[in-house]
């Protein structure tokens, strides 16, 4: 057990470091959250930097044009790019996280030159139409068809959740290409379409959410013609397709924010020393239990990355043990937030206030807390199945 | 970075736990759990567990020790929490070199809690702190026989023995939940495995959670030997074995509450070693003050 870096992942943080004291002053103003073209302008803009220094698709294969970097130094880079306060992956999100991922491990020579380099470049941007109304845990269910025509499969549906459907170029779809029956069972007739989404008969209407943003959208489909061609993988067999992405997961998906949650406890208890709060020996021992949770949260995802660096990035089922505890810690860092503000846990102008609401997100997103445990008791425990 | 157990410790680990299950299973346990006279120490265990190394294992070699590491011992330690193995462990540990006989399993070394607990007082060979005025506890933990001095002044407690304390609730930890979840899958009502039901694969994943985070918090600090970060991970570690002693409870359902299933002699346990350790106030206000 080993907790030092080595010489040459200290060398990657030290010219990363480097490169962020430079290029981030460089940066324009960041946008406002409501002008969602300024937001994709200014999301691609820094994955052009990124791409332009070498940064881009980091932890993509080699031959997909990415880096092929190790866990650790992708640890290491989002470490290191939270600290500095750079750019979230905003828009780039789906492309670099999941749509590219799938295409690099699943699509032809000819789709991956088509796809890949402008996810990197910051050329295009995606959006993912998993959800439905009907499916939403019980992903499987979907129902949106796709109905062979040719050379094209014509797709009708809806989805929801679709975050930066307004401005993504293209959507990675799920949708049901052959009817469940008794002989095909719902994860087998799936298949994985990427959608233009300036194609005729898709409809985008933005939803809001409870912290009054349009973080995400709902989507309608209405005899949008695809071509066979943007089908990635076999007919049938888009379940197998995205599952092997989400074995993209390394123990690295919340490593920005849990250096962000640590940065906000020290501010809150900054704050609650100035405001006279510190004083209440409930809320102080509130917050010294959070940086217990926080700090023993980095340890698990050093161990998390760490096995993961051993297999080879296969999939370990630890991604499902760290989001139950984290997006509840999460939470409660932003509960214990509005404690330290007293009456200005109220004012909407207040950046924890806004956090506080879209943390009551991550119980509910990527998987709730109640799916999550399932999986932990039945793929990791062997607990059977029920009813 | 590489935050995962060498070959070398895999097999430390394993070595173990073989040792422990073939000198201290389930019968042993029990025999010392309905015994008449109450717990004995078994002195030869007591040997064996020397001559194995447990207790020289952080001597150095010119020492006569094993020359392993604060990993090292952690790993040992949560064997002999998931193990249940009685006995001033921790204490006698932290004598080898400074006790004779301590580290080869000859003399039986137990020490004063800060807060006046002394485990195994009559057993033991060498009493280190002062138990002067020392009366005997009926010990809520029938596997632990307990004598409590005076209260005196709050000690600094040694980070190594709030460690090996928190290694040994981590294993215990470990351990419930997997007494728990072979209890869930071999129990049927309603028809099915009660593990199949929701409400009790929840509590059971709860478990896991609990105990894969005391892990990485007890590793690491083993790994940094940081007082601070040991002291955290106690606090993580009491948790995981307490509140896993208790859910591995409620999954037995009306077994869980009887003498003869184990579930009791763990959270019993768990509560003693967490009464041995600083309290959650002090980790959580030194934590506070950090910040």
């Amino acid at each position: 057990m080993d907790l030092t870096y080595t010489e040459e992942e200290e060398e990657f943080r030290a010219g990363l470091r480097a490169w962020l004291a430079d290029v981030l002053p460089q940066l324009p103003p960041r946008p406002d959250p409501t002008d969602w073209p300024g937001r994709r302008a200014y999301d691609l803009g820094w994955q052009r930097r990124l791409y332009d220094a070498g940064y881009a698709g980091l932890h993509w294969p080699v031959d997909a044009g990415g880096r092929g970097a190790t866990p650790t130094q992708h640890l290491i880079y989002l470490e290191e790019t939270e600290r500095a306060g750079a750019p979230y992956v905003g828009a780039n999100f789906v492309g670099l996280l999941h749509a590219g991922p799938t295409i690099a491990a699943e699509g032809t020579a000819e789709q991956r030159a088509r796809w890949l380099p402008p996810i990197l470049r910051g050329d295009e941007a995606w959006c993912q139409g998993f959800s439905e109304p009907d499916a939403g845990s019980d992903l499987a269910a979907l129902r949106t068809r796709a109905v062979r025509d040719g050379d094209h499969y014509v797709v009708t549906g809806s989805k929801i959740w679709t975050s930066h459907a307004e401005v993504a170029d293209w959507c990675e779809l799920l949708v049901r290409t052959t009817p469940v029956s008794e002989d095909v069972p719902k994860h087998r007739g799936i298949s994985w379409l990427a959608l233009p989404m300036d194609a005729p008969g898709v409809t985008v209407r933005p939803l809001r959410t409870l912290a009054g943003s349009t973080e995400f959208a709902e989507m309608f489909l209405d005899e949008v013609r695809v071509p066979v061609g943007n089908r990635v993988g076999d007919e049938n067999d888009g379940w197998r397709v995205t599952m092997v992405t989400l074995s993209f997961e390394r123990g690295t998906a919340f490593v920005g924010e849990v250096v962000a949650c640590r940065r906000t406890l020290g501010a809150l208890a900054a704050e609650a020393r100035k405001n006279g709060r510190w004083d209440d020996p409930v809320l102080r021992r509130r917050l010294g239990r959070l940086n217990v949770e926080f700090n023993a949260l980095w340890r698990l995802t050093q161990w998390n990355v760490s096995e993961a660096q051993r297999t080879g990035g296969v999939p370990g089922t630890g991604g499902s043990v760290f989001k139950l505890r984290y997006s509840h810690a999460r939470q409660e860092l932003y509960d214990t937030a509005a404690e330290v503000l007293g009456a200005g846990a109220l004012d909407l102008d207040h950046e924890w206030v806004l956090d506080r609401l879209s943390s009551l997100s991550y119980t509910i997103a990527a998987g709730t807390s109640q799916i999550q445990q399932n999986i932990v008791a039945e793929r990791i425990l062997g607990l059977p199945k029920g009813r | 970075m590489d935050f995962q157990l060498t070959e070398d410790q895999r097999d430390l680990q394993q070595g173990v736990r073989e040792l422990l299950a073939g000198r201290f299973d389930r019968e042993a346990l029990r025999d010392l759990a309905d015994g008449p006279e109450g717990p004995v120490l078994d002195r030869e265990l007591w040997r064996e567990l020397g001559a194995a190394g447990f207790f020289a294992l952080r001597l150095p070699e010119s020492e006569g020790g094993v020359g392993l590491g604060l990993p090292e011992a952690v790993l040992a330690f949560e064997e002999a929490g998931r193990a249940l193995l009685p006995g001033p462990l921790v204490a006698t540990h932290l004598a080898a070199g400074a006790v004779e006989g301590a580290a080869t399993g000859d003399t039986v070394v137990t020490a004063v809690d800060s807060s006046g607990l002394v485990p195994w007082l009559d057993a033991a060979d060498v009493v280190r702190g002062d138990a002067a005025g020392a009366v005997p506890v009926r010990s809520a933990d029938p596997l632990t026989p307990l004598h409590r001095a005076p209260a005196r002044p709050p000690a600094a407690q040694d980070p190594v023995a709030v460690l090996l304390t928190a290694a040994e609730q981590l294993g215990s930890a470990a351990r419930s939940c997997e007494t728990a979840v072979t209890y869930a899958r071999e129990r049927s009502q309603f028809g099915q495995p009660i593990g199949a039901f929701q409400a009790v694969k929840h509590l059971c994943a709860q478990m896991l959670v609990r105990t894969e985070l005391a892990r990485a918090a007890v590793y690491a600090a083993a790994v940094t030997a940081d007082p601070a970060e040991i002291r955290a991970a106690g606090l993580l570690a009491d948790e995981a074995a307490v509140r896993g002693a208790r859910d591995c409870l409620q999954v037995y359902g009306g077994m869980g509450f009887t003498w003869e299933a184990d579930v009791h002699l763990h959270l019993k346990r768990a509560w003693l070693r967490s009464e041995l350790g600083p309290s959650a106030g002090a980790v959580e206000e030194e934590w506070a003050a950090a910040l």
